[in-house]
């Protein structure tokens, strides 16, 4: 019995890490860049929500805060791609890399500057009650957290598998010259998945804030979604879930059953040894170019 | 207006481009060793602050300015050629034995960790190396018995050829030491730039495919590329550990991975001056915004992340507006003036290029 007890709070873990790699892979796949800010984006997610919803600040009910939230979220994404991003059009990788871990920081420094330093908590209707089920206890978050994930990782697959726009994304992403003489908008593109990958870091934060106390160093969270994103295979949606739930499950079984030193460092080594024996990870796309 | 006319390929791959580099080295090098003589000791420990961050700087950029790799856990390898140097030193080791066996063993493990990693590029790399970086707090905990662990270790005072060096109570001599190491290490970083290894690291850099018809061996230069850097990183490290005093688990945490590779950004990536100018900026940033806010606050107000939200910033525009870093801006200037009435707005104009992945789906 503890054993399951164990698996579904790892897995109601694990959706949040699956949540933030979601934002990794959309941008991945559309842009070929890393967001190394999601799990910021994720902590002023969840910020934005709070200072909307909670009695100190604007005081909006919940349902509506939420949705708003995500709104806000989406324009800043589609923002930043106008204001920064678009300008290192076809700069190589690293730039990127190295210009989004800055803005992680200059997030969390905003971040800290508005709401403060201090783990502050969402109040919201998520975090209200337990949901016994065959004598496994389940916080009404958890589940609401494992149900809207499951959910936007379907629908966003079958956005990139079915839409136009989705498609488009994928040309964009694959040949931008080519992408671009067919037709397609690449930079507006771009910056419609930047705003897709916004909408869901607020998804992430909302959840995440339900679940606990919220500060601005929460989007350290990130680095495991990226272990999260790499074991599931970057560029591959459902893998993004899948590898965000390996972890989350990972984590309480090391933490219940290995010494305390060794139980921190599970994820990484497993991180490592994906990378070692399947670089492109679990649910690869990879396939060498022949010319 | 210089106008430097080569006449044979040893003159592409001098030390020195022309005699009138030589002579401004050569005065740069009889301030540095002048300094003490200008400034207080406080100062000083300042100035040699900067120069340990350029050495770690040096040794980053080996990977990433000249390789094309983005490491994000060089910090591990500070860390490791601290412990190890702290440990041989403790074992009754001379200094000058253990300090060059530091950096050597570092370069080993460097080499060793980077086999697996050559089957990664790019942004893989990149993650791999930030969990390496994540690991080494975890692992150096783990080996408490020889590691301290959370309690941490305290450096010995140096002794070199009998002469003791400690930094609080002599940093006059401390700097001179470190001098002398960021001397050997960028002269080495210099030639070894000239080396055919050197240019091999660039033809790897600019284009895999086309080194690889040249006849380089990616993978051997990349490990070696992995090796050398992590040798004049664990160098640093060594340095680090002596002029912290007193280091444990969180010393070299994430934090100091990612300064050092943003460091090398703003400094200019692929040059060694660039390494110096990002140590300045590295070492005389949080003074800076200190006085600063001192000057528009009145003193007394803290605002915590402030250093590292006003790093980003900085980093921001960098990339934005200036990718070559502080050491582009530096050049820019200088040809305006060398060029003066024929310099034109568009010379540095930067090509566009566009993205095409080998990613098939």
């Amino acid at each position: 019995m503890e054993a399951v007890q164990l698996l579904v709070s790892g897995l109601a873990n694990g959706c949040v890490y699956g949540l933030i790699a979601l934002g990794f892979v959309l941008i991945y796949k559309a842009t070929e860049a890393v967001n190394f800010a999601q799990g910021d984006f994720m902590m002023l997610g969840a910020f934005v929500t709070l200072g909307l919803t909670n009695a100190e600040y604007l005081h909006l009910p919940f349902w509506l805060a939420a949705p708003l939230s995500i709104a806000i979220m989406a324009a800043l994404g589609y923002l930043l791609d106008l204001v920064i991003l678009r300008h290192l059009f076809g700069q190589n990788q690293t730039a990127v890399v190295i210009l989004t871990i800055a803005l992680g920081f200059v997030i969390r420094f905003f971040a800290g500057a508005i709401w403060g330093h201090e783990p502050q908590t969402l109040e919201s209707p998520l975090a209200l009650g337990d949901v016994h089920l065959a004598g496994v206890v389940l916080g009404l978050a958890d589940v609401a957290i494992i149900v809207v994930t499951v959910l936007l990782t379907w629908s966003l697959y079958q956005f990139f598998q079915r839409t136009k726009l989705g498609l488009a994304m994928q040309a964009a992403s694959q040949n931008q010259m080519a992408a671009y003489f067919m037709g397609i908008p690449v930079r507006r593109v771009h910056g419609m998945i930047w705003g897709l990958s916004g909408a869901t870091a607020a998804v992430a934060g909302i959840l995440f804030a339900s679940k606990g106390a919220i500060d601005p160093n929460a989007g350290l969270l990130g680095i495991k979604a990226f272990a999260a994103a790499v074991i599931g295979g970057f560029g591959s949606l459902p893998g993004a879930l899948a590898g965000g739930l390996i972890v989350g499950v990972i984590e309480p079984f090391a933490a219940r059953y290995l010494a305390a030193g060794y139980s921190q460092i599970a994820p990484y080594v497993l991180l490592l040894a994906v990378l070692v024996f399947r670089p492109h990870g679990l649910f690869s796309q990879v396939r060498t170019k022949k010319v | 207006m210089r106008i430097q006319f080569k006449t044979s390929y040893d003159h592409d791959i001098r030390l020195f481009p022309d005699r009138h580099s030589l002579i401004v080295y050569g005065a740069l090098i009889v301030l540095a060793l002048a300094l003490p003589l200008l400034i207080n000791e406080f100062y000083i420990g300042e100035v040699t602050n900067v120069l340990i961050w350029a050495i770690a700087g040096l040794g980053l950029m080996l990977l990433t300015g000249q390789t094309g790799q983005a490491s994000l856990g060089h910090a591990a390898f500070l860390a490791i050629g601290c412990y190890t140097n702290t440990i041989m030193i403790e074992q009754g080791m001379p200094f000058v034995l253990a300090f060059p066996l530091a950096g050597v063993l570092t370069g080993i493990v460097g080499a060793i960790i980077a086999i697996p990693a050559l089957r990664l590029h790019g942004i893989y790399l990149a993650i791999a190396t930030i969990a390496l970086s994540i690991l080494a707090d975890d692992i150096i905990v783990l080996l408490e018995p020889w590691t301290g662990g959370v309690s941490g270790k305290f450096p010995d005072v140096i002794r070199l050829f009998g002469i003791e060096i400690e930094r609080w109570t002599m940093p006059v001599r401390f700097y001179y030491l470190v001098l002398t190491v960021a001397v050997i290490c960028t002269l080495f970083y210099r030639n070894l730039l000239r080396s055919p290894l050197g240019r091999a690291f660039a033809a790897v850099r600019d284009s895999e495919v086309s080194a690889t018809a040249m006849g380089v061996h990616i993978a051997r230069t990349k490990a070696m590329a992995f090796g050398l850097s992590c040798m004049i990183t664990g160098w640093a490290g060594a340095l680090m550990g002596y002029y912290a005093g007193a280091f444990n688990n969180e010393t070299f945490s994430l934090v100091i991975s990612i300064t050092l590779l943003m460091m090398i950004v703003i400094g200019g990536l692929g040059s060694i001056h660039g390494a110096f100018f990002g140590a300045v900026v590295v070492a005389f940033l949080p003074q800076g915004l200190s006085i600063l806010k001192d000057g528009v606050l009145g003193g007394g107000v803290a605002i915590p992340g402030l250093e590292t939200g006003v790093f980003g910033m900085i980093l921001i525009l960098f990339i934005l507006f200036e990718p070559m870093g502080i050491y582009g801006r530096w050049l820019k200037i200088r040809i305006w003036f060398e060029l003066f009435p024929f310099a034109r707005k568009d010379m540095f104009r930067r090509q566009k290029s566009y993205l095409k992945t080998e990613r098939l789906r």
